[in-house]
């Protein structure tokens, strides 16, 4: 999966969650700029999993969205 | 109240305080996985003995102190179980002796299923309940854990060792609406204190018996049900550690 697709799914999987506009999330958004705390992020990274069809196991601290992104599109 | 349409896992579920627990989560209308790692044909057993309630139980195979085996064990009763609202950490072992006699292996055995095994299970089965916003995580302890025990210092070590845990997980947990508590038994009457009881031992107990699984059962049943309580740990140990 290239890096765009997953932007793609991450990026709306956030707007869904957080109720705001797609394209306001970039490549370095903080998750903390977004309101999403670090015990969100298993549950969004829960929601990615079904989205993708894929195991995602994170064992380090993200910060950006870009950062999850290129995590995500390494493993898949 | 109950627990109608709800999911339990429970670890060291197929005999004793596990099977107690099991079966009465199971009367207030839990579905049961249950996990074992010795006899297949009593945690088979047992698990009829749940069904024979009405409910959904299957029986799997874990060693609950294997981070990977937990990992598997806790994505298979996903996909056969409803979402998970309880968990018990109740899989636990002891080697008894003296702290100078002590070998490793005893001491990292004991430490392995008793305290990293409910890590293990916490750590797989939380983010299930984070995303409902709801669960209730409740670990077997014991009063070697509160008191400390002559010739237990592994076990008692272990079972401190729960209560810790269990406090640091309430307050992480919280806010996403899920408790951790703990609960401490006492001498209860199992295959793991069959040899231990005297008529010393029982006159020491203020409530003059020891206990039975079916007691301790009762605060798991009464902590799965109760959403303002978290990071406590109750005793249900005839007042022996007063």
């Amino acid at each position: 999966m290239s890096e765009q697709e997953v932007f793609k799914a991450v990026a709306s999987t956030i707007a869904d969650r957080i109720e705001c506009d797609e394209a306001s999330i970039k490549d370095d958004s903080t998750f903390r700029d977004l309101g999403i705390d670090s015990l969100d992020t298993v549950d969004l990274l829960m929601d990615l999993e079904d989205k993708l069809g894929m195991q995602i196991e994170i064992d380090q601290k993200i910060g950006t969205i870009g950062e999850l992104v290129s995590l995500i599109a390494s493993k898949g | 109240m109950n627990l109608a349409g709800r999911s339990a896992i429970i670890t060291g579920g197929s005999r004793g305080i596990g099977r107690a627990i099991a079966l009465k989560l199971a009367s207030l209308g839990a579905d049961i996985a249950l996990i074992y790692q010795g006899s297949r044909e009593k945690a088979e057993a047992t698990a009829g003995e749940i069904m024979d309630l009405g409910v959904k139980a299957i029986a799997y195979r874990c060693d609950v102190a294997s981070f990977a085996e937990t990992k598997e064990t806790v994505s298979a009763i996903r996909n056969d179980f409803a979402e998970i609202e309880v968990l018990v950490n109740n899989a636990g072992i002891t080697r008894d002796g003296l702290v100078a006699m002590m070998d490793e292996e005893s001491w990292d055995s004991v430490m392995d299923t008793n305290l990293k095994g409910a890590f293990c299970m916490i750590r797989h089965t939380v983010p299930l309940m984070l995303r409902r916003r709801s669960g209730r995580i409740i670990s077997i302890s014991s009063v070697s854990g509160l008191m400390g025990n002559p010739g237990q210092a592994n076990y008692s070590a272990s079972k401190a060792g729960i209560i810790g845990l269990t406090k640091a997980c309430a307050k992480e947990l919280a806010g996403r609406g899920i408790t951790c508590n703990a609960i401490a038994p006492g001498f209860i009457r199992t295959d793991m204190t069959k040899d231990m009881e005297t008529a010393d031992l029982v006159k020491a107990i203020p409530l003059g018996r020891m206990g039975t699984p079916e007691d301790v059962a009762e605060a798991a049943a009464f902590l799965a049900l109760s959403p303002y309580i978290t990071g406590e740990t109750i005793r249900v140990d005839g007042g022996i550690s007063m």
